[in-house]
């Protein structure tokens, strides 16, 4: 099965789900312009990377999970802690560094976590993701759960040991897994060709018995469809690796000069922004207006000033706070830490002469 | 009081957990067919089948790291690692998913996860089956760390550390598995405090492990010249319990501490800093330590002997503080 070379659809567009759609990456891009401009601003720092140019991926393939699914994810991850219901605030407000934000401002923008919509993160290590996802998958299995835990993963995560033997290790246990890898052509600043022998990476599954598929990533529609299907394949029991083909028309993090790729390239791909694409043909099949699309503008900017708004509004985590939940609390102990944990206490209430 | 050997007390423990909770679930390499590198769960796949005895790929950081992901996800794993040498394979998993998540994630998540794994030198295998290397894991915020010494303590550390709600890492010396020994009736209360394996009142000889034994072998040779030392055994190496350790310094004044790791860095280090910040006033002779030769283990008899602490070592360093000689 290679969903690239499945032909358009026939079937109409159905208007609410287009507005969904590109409503969606919509919020995704404005919310992260403004990431950008407030890291030039100094309200967040740290290391921040922009899923720009990758939407239609989150958008499209999270639309095939329920809630009840579990989601792994990677450092590039605002767009899909977002689709997946992440208040706007709570991410906001974690790159702030505050204690609304979604992770207590411990994590910032690589480790956006939600437990109650079964957001394991925000991993920042490559590949470190993939077994959490079989071993989240097991859990669900040997409890019996109809449940599927998606994996995303970048290009660069191929080259990890942890992606072979996950993809081993979920194909021999037959664990509801969805493998999501998005390729957007650069492990950092080294391209496809330059870190991987094989670069149809769809084409590593059969390696491990694991069904594939490969999808054009800049296509919201064919993304949807393409991981619909590869949730059945999983739900039915067994692993599954969806690779999207797509590109980041940003830099990798606010420090990269970009001397890796030519201008040229990252203008060609511009050219296929999955919002634009879509946008173009919605209202050349006249499913949307031009009005619609200012209207999703607006409400797009409106939410992100709203998510802005509640980050400024957060307060600060208290610094006595600052070991809290390295351990979980335990009874009887307010401190959350096992006991004796401390440093010695001073000895110098007791000094005594040398003899 | 019976009898019994370290690895039957050790599978005890996990044929309890097992049965115990529906949740728990053990997985490793040769966990199953094999019935475990070292002999713990020989049976186990018959009584409790696959889904509970999963023998895993040779895949350190996936199995350890699915295991995370299943202690998330609200099961009670127990993930063997045969050796410590082979658990820097899953370091990654260790150090920057289990011991972060909780804290990463303001809260939101746990990690129930217990790992067990073999440690230790003394059986001629070398320098990439032999190291101790717990301290690594000690020094890591997040986790907890523990050292069964005893058949006592190797029967019911693991249930324990199943009550507990964050990972914990359990080092079990591989030269323990066949010792008998005296299986206490009265289980120990919990994973935290130290326990004093022989009282004195001359010198504080502060341990864990495989080498508690020597230490209590140098004790009775130093009983015979008349200097009574007495035996702390740590028992949990992250949080330490210094406190048990500076009450005894404070009788004794003087701390010897004996650790198979090597000495840069070491546990051992980390006991004599908690002495000179706690006790240092209580001290009368400086604080010494009995750590492994800083060299690779070799394989050769003669070698690994002189690498490794031994009583007679320990015996030479206590005298060297108390000011005597043999």
């Amino acid at each position: 099965m290679n969903a690239l070379e499945t032909p358009r659809r026939a079937a109409p567009i159905d208007r609410q789900h287009a507005l969904d759609l590109l409503y969606e990456m919509k919020r995704i891009r404005r919310f992260e312009e403004k990431c950008a401009e407030l890291y030039s601003a100094g309200h967040i720092r740290g290391f921040l990377h922009l899923y720009i140019g990758e939407e239609a991926v989150a958008v499209g393939a999270l639309r095939a999970l329920t809630p009840d699914d579990a989601v792994v994810s990677t450092y590039r991850e605002h767009g899909h802690a977002l689709v997946r219901g992440v208040p706007a605030g709570a991410v906001m407000a974690e790159m702030y560094g505050k204690a609304n934000g979604c992770s207590r401002g411990r994590g910032g923008s690589m480790h956006l976590f939600d437990a109650g919509r079964r957001l394991y993160g925000g991993n920042a290590i490559v590949g470190g993701g993939l077994p959490l996802a079989a071993g989240l998958a097991l859990a669900d299995r040997m409890q019996n759960r109809p449940v599927v835990t998606a994996c995303f993963f970048g290009d660069g995560a191929v080259a990890e040991g942890e992606f072979h033997e996950s993809m081993n290790l979920a194909a021999l246990w037959k664990l509801p897994v969805l493998f999501l890898c998005e390729n957007n052509r650069y492990a950092m600043g080294t391209a496809l060709e330059r870190h991987q022998a094989q670069t149809d990476i769809q084409a590593k599954a059969a390696g491990y018995g694991v069904p594939a598929a490969a999808v054009d990533g800049m296509d919201v529609l064919a993304v949807e469809e393409a991981a619909r299907t590869a949730v059945s394949i999983v739900r039915a029991g067994g692993p599954f690796l969806l690779e999207a083909r797509t590109y980041r028309f940003r830099a990798h993090s606010m420090y990269d000069a970009e001397l890796y790729r030519p201008k040229e390239e990252v203008e060609q791909w511009k050219q296929r922004d999955p919002i634009r694409l879509f946008e173009t043909r919605l209202l050349a099949e006249a499913i949307l207006t031009p009005e619609d699309i200012a209207a999703l503008e607006v409400r797009a900017a409106a939410d992100v000033a709203e998510a802005v708004a509640f980050a400024e509004a957060g307060p600060w985590e208290p610094v006595e706070d600052l070991t809290r939940d390295v351990y979980t609390p335990r009874a009887g102990d307010s401190s959350g830490r096992p006991g004796l944990n401390t440093a010695a206490a001073s000895d110098a209430d007791k000094r005594r002469p040398r003899p | 009081m019976s009898r019994i050997t370290y690895r039957e007390a050790v599978k005890a423990g996990l044929r309890e957990a097992l049965i115990g909770d529906p949740h728990v679930f053990l997985m490793g390499e040769d966990v199953g067919r094999y019935g475990g590198a070292y002999a713990c769960s020989k049976g186990f796949l018959e009584e409790f089948g696959p889904e509970r005895i999963r023998d895993t790929p040779l895949c350190e950081s996936t199995f350890v790291g699915a295991g995370i992901g299943a202690a998330l996800g609200g099961m009670r794993p127990i993930v063997e690692v045969m050796t410590v040498n082979f658990s820097l394979l899953a370091l990654d998993q260790i150090v920057n998913n289990a011991a972060t998540l909780r804290h990463m994630s303001g809260g939101q998540f746990s990690v129930p996860l217990v790992v067990r794994m073999a440690t230790g030198g003394g059986r001629q295998l070398a320098a990439q089956h032999s190291h101790s290397l717990e301290v690594w894991y000690a020094h890591v915020p997040g986790i907890q760390v523990v050292a069964p010494a005893t058949v006592t303590d190797a029967r019911h550390m693991l249930g324990l550390a199943l009550r507990e709600p964050d990972p914990v890492f359990i080092f079990e010396h591989a030269l323990l598995y066949p010792m008998e020994g005296e299986l206490d009736e009265s289980p120990p209360a919990d994973l935290l405090h130290a326990a004093i394996r022989r009282p004195g009142n001359d010198v504080t000889v502060v341990t864990y492990g495989g080498s508690l034994w020597k230490c209590l072998q140098a004790a009775e040779t130093l009983a015979k010249s008349g200097v009574e030392a007495e035996v702390i055994d740590l028992r949990s190496l992250r949080p330490l319990d210094m406190p048990t350790v500076l009450a005894s310094v404070a009788r004794t004044h003087r701390a010897v501490i004996v650790d198979e790791g090597w000495k840069t860095c070491s546990l051992a280090a980390e006991i004599s800093a908690g002495i000179m910040e706690g006790g240092f006033y209580d001290l009368d002779a400086p604080v010494a330590r009995v750590c492994s030769i800083e060299a690779p283990m070799p394989y050769a008899k003669h070698l690994e002997d002189a690498a490794l602490p031994q009583p007679e070592g320990i015996v030479s360093a206590v005298m060297n503080l108390v000011g005597r000689h043999v």
